[in-house]
């Protein structure tokens, strides 16, 4: 019987530290009150691990050993600095458990080394309103998600210290309001859930279509979102929850479709549906189901069951779009917006004939709305051409190449304007 | 709890660790009329935090300078190279020392730069050293080859 190798080890510290780090640093933050001291704590154990467990074997409960080996570490860490430089605030901290960091929740089981809502917390904490919007996004990223600053730079197509100040000034914002460490509750939860829902589904469209640049997706970002949909999914599943995790699997599952091997945009309809993800679909749909039989969903709800009757079509011409037709006009009626009213119409045009859709989206650009968004203008033109008035769809496809940024969506464009003739 | 440096910390994934130069500035009228007993505390505290950072794996290189009076600077202006001595004290802040430091990303740095006692007396930066091993792999090559 030969002890595991170092290498060994090492793969499934690893591992553990792929699986439970995330977890580990949401309880750390709650026991030691800050958010960088429960970072250092956190590393040094895993350190520790790597150098006790080749000759201790690898515990029973690493999760346990872990947080309880980050305590010690914390300890030690706060006793060497108050030996080294006797700062008042520290002997503060350790005399009373911590404070100034994070405000401790003082009804949470203080003794307990670990409560299954402590990454709820977290994610709560970072997607705070107090928080600038931008910076709600970066910090769950970093502290939720793992992500180092730069990988959240590259992600935003923005520089590493533009991040870095973000976070910078979200903990201090943390610190200085004394934003408490807790799951809200009772009436504040629907609209805090929102405010983290509203996160989590920024991060899946940063990574689903870039706004600008040369390539459509950038997956990671798109992978990082649903794995945080899916955390809060089993620990809040809420009816919203359900929905939005169902909406990005659903619009997941059409990833390599969407894009050609040329790194052209397919549209839905023109899209190699065999190539679609069925397991992510099957998935989808369920989580649709479940989320409108609550009779309390929203509107992620509502577009991931738009989403699902596309999935359930084998084909274009089987695309049930009365039904399409009808949940847009439920949602419109839960969140008016001359987005979804555009996205209405095109469903419109395919349930009664592009005739009454275009008179949908006149009526838009009539009141003055979507004036600047390419895709009204593209979809008047397509409208236009399926009626035969091709000189007016050249005009309304040259305005949307007017207003359009990405590589993929130019190209489609011209394509389309070379198509008229 | 003296004992010998037990060397930097293994990180989890070895290429987890980033490198960042600290430069760090000093104001010396931050300090011009400090008591020799300030300045010992002073020093004492600045060279504890070097310790930490040591201890902690996060200290991989650096050097005090002496004041700028002590420096040479080279220009190079009408096809040659013209050495003076100086710069001397022109602006408030000078560089007083370099260090390499060693972090899991930028904010981490941050964190770690943002508590050294040294900060209280000048403005330092920090920047990401930046990776040349393509374009020294690429300029090795040209050279090899012996093409310009």
């Amino acid at each position: 019987m030969s002890a595991p190798s170092t290498a060994e080890i090492r793969t499934q510290v690893d591992a553990v530290f792929r699986q439970e780090s995330g977890r580990i640093l949401a309880t750390l933050i709650r026991l030691l009150g800050k958010f960088d001291v429960a970072e250092d704590a956190m590393h040094d154990a895993f350190s520790a691990a790597l150098q006790r467990w080749p000759a201790e074997g690898i515990p029973a409960n690493p999760r346990a050993w872990l947080i309880s080996t980050a305590r010690f570490k914390a300890i030690d860490a706060m006793r060497r600095r108050r030996r080294f430089a006797a700062s008042q605030e520290d002997i503060a901290d350790t005399l009373h458990g911590g404070q100034p960091g994070v405000a401790a929740n003082a009804s949470a089981g203080a003794g307990d080394d670990e409560l299954p809502d402590d990454q709820l917390r977290l994610i709560f904490t970072c997607c705070h309103p107090l928080l600038a919007p931008d910076a709600r996004a970066a910090l769950t990223l970093r502290e939720v998600c793992g992500l180092t600053t730069e990988e959240i730079a590259r992600a935003f197509l923005t520089s590493a210290p533009t991040i870095a100040q973000r976070i910078v000034r979200a903990k201090a914002k943390i610190r200085d309001e004394r934003i408490p460490y807790q799951v809200p509750s009772g009436a504040e939860l629907p609209e805090r859930i929102g405010a983290v829902l509203a996160v989590v589904y920024l991060l899946f469209n940063e990574g689903y279509s870039a706004s600008s640049g040369p390539s459509l997706t950038r997956a990671d970002l798109s992978a990082e979102a649903i794995r945080l949909g899916r955390v809060l999914l089993e620990l809040l599943p809420e009816p919203e929850v359900i929905g939005l995790v169902a909406l990005m699997l659903l619009q997941e599952s059409r990833r390599t479709a969407r894009v050609s091997a040329q790194g052209e945009l397919v549209l839905l309809e023109q899209q190699d549906r065999s190539t679609w993800d069925h397991t992510l679909i099957r998935e989808g749909i369920a989580l649709v189901e479940r989320a409108l039989a609550t009779r309390r969903f929203g509107p992620y709800t509502l577009q991931a069951a738009i989403a699902a009757v596309h999935a359930e079509a084998a084909t274009p011409e089987a695309t049930d779009w009365r039904q399409i037709c009808a949940l847009y006009a439920a949602l419109l009626a839960m969140q008016p917006s001359p987005v979804i009213e555009l996205n209405r119409a095109a469903a419109v045009a395919m349930s009664e004939g592009p005739a009454a859709g275009l008179a949908l989206i006149d009526a838009i650009v009539a009141r003055g709305e979507l004036r600047d968004y390419h895709l009204a203008h593209s979809a008047r033109a397509d409208l236009l051409r399926r009626l035969g008035r091709q000189d007016e769809a050249h005009a309304a496809y040259e305005q949307a190449l007017g207003l359009v940024k990405s590589d993929p969506e130019i190209r489609y464009l011209e394509k389309r304007l070379r198509e008229l003739g | 709890m003296k004992g010998p440096n037990p060397g930097p910390k293994p990180p989890i994934n070895p290429q987890s660790n980033m490198k960042y130069i600290c430069l760090g500035n000093i104001d010396p009228s931050k300090f011009a009329s400090f008591t020799d007993a300030e300045r010992n505390a002073m020093m004492d505290s600045c060279f504890a935090y070097d310790d930490q950072l040591r201890a902690n794996g996060h200290f991989q290189g650096g050097e005090a300078l002496q004041p700028p009076d002590a420096a040479m600077t080279l220009r190079y202006a009408n096809g040659r190279v013209v050495v003076t001595d100086g710069p001397f004290a022109e602006t408030k802040e000078q560089l007083g020392g370099i260090m390499i430091l060693e972090a899991r990303d930028l904010n981490h740095a941050v964190e770690l730069i943002s508590k050294h006692p040294g900060v209280k007396f000048g403005p330092w930066e920090i920047r990401p050293a930046a990776d040349l091993s393509e374009m020294m792999r690429e300029s090795e090559a040209r050279r090899q080859t012996g093409k310009r």
